[in-house]
């Protein structure tokens, strides 16, 4: 009977979360309009957000493709299929490998200094100043921040997906000696601009829209001290990741099942 | 950072943004192939039409001169109605015939036209008559299996 | 207009002689009225009332843990009060929100305890926020007004430095430029006198006492360091265990003869504020735990 009851509690208070993360999005849609108002602070942390993960993007983007590249080669070798790599790099990585990677990159890098971002400025009784000045402290600093990431996510998504398919091309057609012709157009004739490329856009959006409200949620609800500010961090990029993979496979269901 | 700085820097950002969209959606994925040049509707009628899809390719010759804009179940004939849009540029005579066939052996399945003698030409509306069905896999091997039973009766 | 922060920095002339007000009609900016403040069963406060009127300097005083913040946090309306009214420039402030509020919140200025400065601009721009949020001054005004506060608090060539090559001292009165820059009538210091070297605590005392009378405004001292501002206060109010325990001018509390009183002026470590922390039934059950005598 323990057993049921904390499973009871635990499923409560799991309900109890979600409601909170639920008005706290509310909260964030109600004053959107700061972006019309105030477009620099929205910039700004589009710069912040976005320009400093590109480099952990490029570089991921650019060894998975050459991961796929190289794995795939030896798969489709097996069948004699290896012109059909290129339709394998590009179909991988636009439908689930770029929004999904991009995404728990995004939450790891992006998401937890969001999250000690606002916590600290919690702790350090910035919030408290500001509201105390007749600032608003969500519409000044958490509003621009959740917009700087979901205009963020789908460009880094983007991003990494491109720099994925040439490096798998770096690695089939230049190092392996696939035809480079076969590798592109049997690539073009698979990839569909609105079933895989439009879904992979729509993925990231959402997952953006995730992860962002999730660690500025954190941030703004942590303990306002160093061990609290630490499982924050935490608890962001464990619930952003957990988040993305499960919607990852809903919007998988809904969108690829014909 | 200065405010134009950071402006430049962000300005950037999006822009790669953008050409890593057109890259996708141009170099890797089949927006290229979407021909914004006019085109006319005709019809076709198949028993079976096996894997075809939306946005499949027309090819004569090998060519692909248009479009499958949709793809329909007529109910009072029982067969699958499919509508396909043709480049203005290309005319057909009235007694083409269409057949789906497969790109390779396991490939995606597309709509081939083999031009008749015809005079008069299809024109938006019209509706090819002569059609051949998708090639199913399985009744093909079912054929294959009858008639070599067959045959092994006949031996017997 | 000519800068009200002219001469504040003239250190001569001694604070308490200087306690004429510039406003004829005392107007009172704040008001508690029987007012009880806690968290939740935890009272901190009970059946508090003070009045604070323009140019006035007061001083709220107490041991740590006796509601001065408290009450900072119930007359900024950050803390609604269990009951009784806080009025704030003549109106309740409890259960205002949105734009009244901020409305009221724009008329004050808070110093709090550790600066609470935004860490990602540097001291120009900290000064400058409630001027870039509430008003709509050219870049060339704005600049103007906030190196002239700067320059009240004699931090002008510091203007261009990032926070993290300041002292604390340097970094308090950033702060404190930033609650003024807006010249409210109402501005709360919440300790600021904690951590200061003598010569800081000196020059701060004094800014506040200038800063006061030449805005007219009341300056509430949240406070425990009785030296510096039995100097500068007009008025004393004495908190601890849970409610107001005496009021007056400095001079009438040093003479003042109640227990509590004497014993946070004079510092003694034992009297009705005990030294012995009380024994309790849950240090009762750990000693019994881990086989001590108590």
């Amino acid at each position: 009977m323990n057993a049921l009851a904390a499973v009871g509690r635990f499923t409560l208070e799991k309900l109890v979360v979600l409601g909170q993360v639920a008005r706290f999005f509310g909260m964030l849609v109600a004053r959107l309009g700061i972006v019309v108002k105030r477009p620099r602070l929205v910039i700004q942390q589009v710069h912040f957000i976005g320009n400093h993960s590109l480099l952990i993007i490029l570089v991921s983007g650019l060894f998975v493709g050459f991961v796929l590249g190289l794995q795939g080669y030896y798969t489709l070798n097996r069948y004699g299929s290896e012109e059909a790599l290129g339709l394998l790099v590009a179909l991988s990585l636009v439908r689930e490998l770029g929004p999904v990677v991009t995404a728990l990159l995004f939450a790891g890098r992006a998401g937890t200094s969001l999250t000690a971002e606002i916590g600290l400025m919690k702790a350090g009784e910035q919030l408290s100043a500001m509201e105390v000045m007749g600032v608003d402290p969500i519409r000044r600093v958490l509003v621009p921040r959740f917009l700087g990431g979901i205009i963020a996510m789908p460009i880094l998504a983007a991003v990494f997906s491109m720099m994925g398919i040439l490096g798998g091309w770096f690695v089939g057609v230049v190092l392996i000696g696939i035809d480079t012709g076969a590798f592109w157009s049997q690539m073009q004739n698979g990839v569909d601009v609105f079933n895989d490329v439009l879904n992979g856009v729509i993925k990231s959006v959402v997952f953006g829209v995730a992860v962002t409200l999730i660690a500025l949620y954190e941030g703004w609800h942590c303990r306002p001290t160093p061990e609290g500010v630490s499982r924050a961090t935490t608890r962001t990029v464990v619930a952003g990741s957990l988040v993305v993979l499960g919607l990852d496979f809903v919007l998988t269901a809904i969108m690829f099942s014909h | 950072m200065s405010n134009q700085k950071v402006d430049v820097w962000v300005g950037l950002f999006v822009m790669l943004g953008i050409v890593a969209l057109l890259f996708l959606a141009l170099r890797a994925g089949n927006l290229s192939s979407f021909s914004l040049a006019d085109t006319y509707a005709v019809q076709a009628r198949f028993d079976n039409i096996g894997g075809l899809k939306v946005r499949a390719p027309v090819k004569s010759a090998g060519v692909v001169v248009g479009r499958v804009a949709d793809i329909q179940f007529d109910d009072q004939i029982y067969k699958a109605v499919v509508t396909v849009n043709l480049e203005r540029n290309f005319e057909f005579p009235a007694d083409t015939s269409a057949s789906i066939l497969t790109s390779g052996l396991l490939g995606e399945q597309y709509i081939g036209l083999d031009a008749g003698g015809d005079d008069r030409m299809l024109v938006a509306g019209d509706a090819i008559t002569l059609t051949q069905s998708a090639i199913v896999l399985e009744q093909l091997i079912s054929q294959f299996l009858y008639g070599s039973a067959e045959r092994e009766g006949a031996v017997d | 207009m000519a800068s009200q922060y002219n001469d504040v920095m003239n250190l001569s002339s001694p604070a308490p002689a200087e306690r004429a007000t510039e406003r004829s009609d005392p107007s009172v900016l704040l008001s508690f009225d029987r007012v009880t403040l806690g968290y939740g069963d935890f009272v901190v406060l009970a059946d508090l009332s003070l009045q604070m009127i323009a140019g006035q300097v007061v001083a709220v005083m107490g041991g740590s843990g006796s509601g001065k913040t408290t009450l900072m946090r119930a007359a900024t309306g950050q803390l609604p009060p269990q009951a009784g009214v806080v009025s704030v420039f003549g109106q309740p402030i409890t259960g205002l929100k949105g734009a009244a509020l901020q409305a009221l919140r724009q008329r004050m200025g808070v110093l709090f305890q550790h600066g609470a400065l935004f860490t990602d601009l540097n001291v120009f721009e900290n000064v400058a926020f409630p001027l870039r949020e509430h008003t709509t001054l050219t870049e060339a005004a704005l600049t103007n007004k906030v190196l002239e506060t700067l320059d009240a608090v004699g931090l002008k060539a510091a203007a261009h430095l990032k926070l993290s090559a300041i002292s604390g001292g340097m970094a308090r009165r950033v702060a404190l430029a930033r609650a003024v820059v807006r010249e409210p009538e109402l501005v709360f210091y919440d300790e600021p006198f904690a951590g200061l070297d003598p010569i800081s605590m000196g020059v701060t005392a004094r800014l506040i006492r200038r800063l006061s009378d030449r805005l007219g405004c009341a300056s509430v001292l949240i406070t425990h360091d009785v030296a510096e501002s039995f100097a500068i206060a007009d008025t004393v109010y004495l908190v601890g265990q849970g409610e107001l325990k005496a009021h007056g001018s400095p001079a009438t509390l040093g003479e003042s003869s109640d227990p509590y009183v004497r014993q946070f002026l004079d510092g003694a470590p034992d009297g009705p504020v005990a030294f012995d922390y009380p024994v309790t039934p849950d240090f009762e059950r750990w000693a019994e735990h881990k086989g001590v005598g108590q």
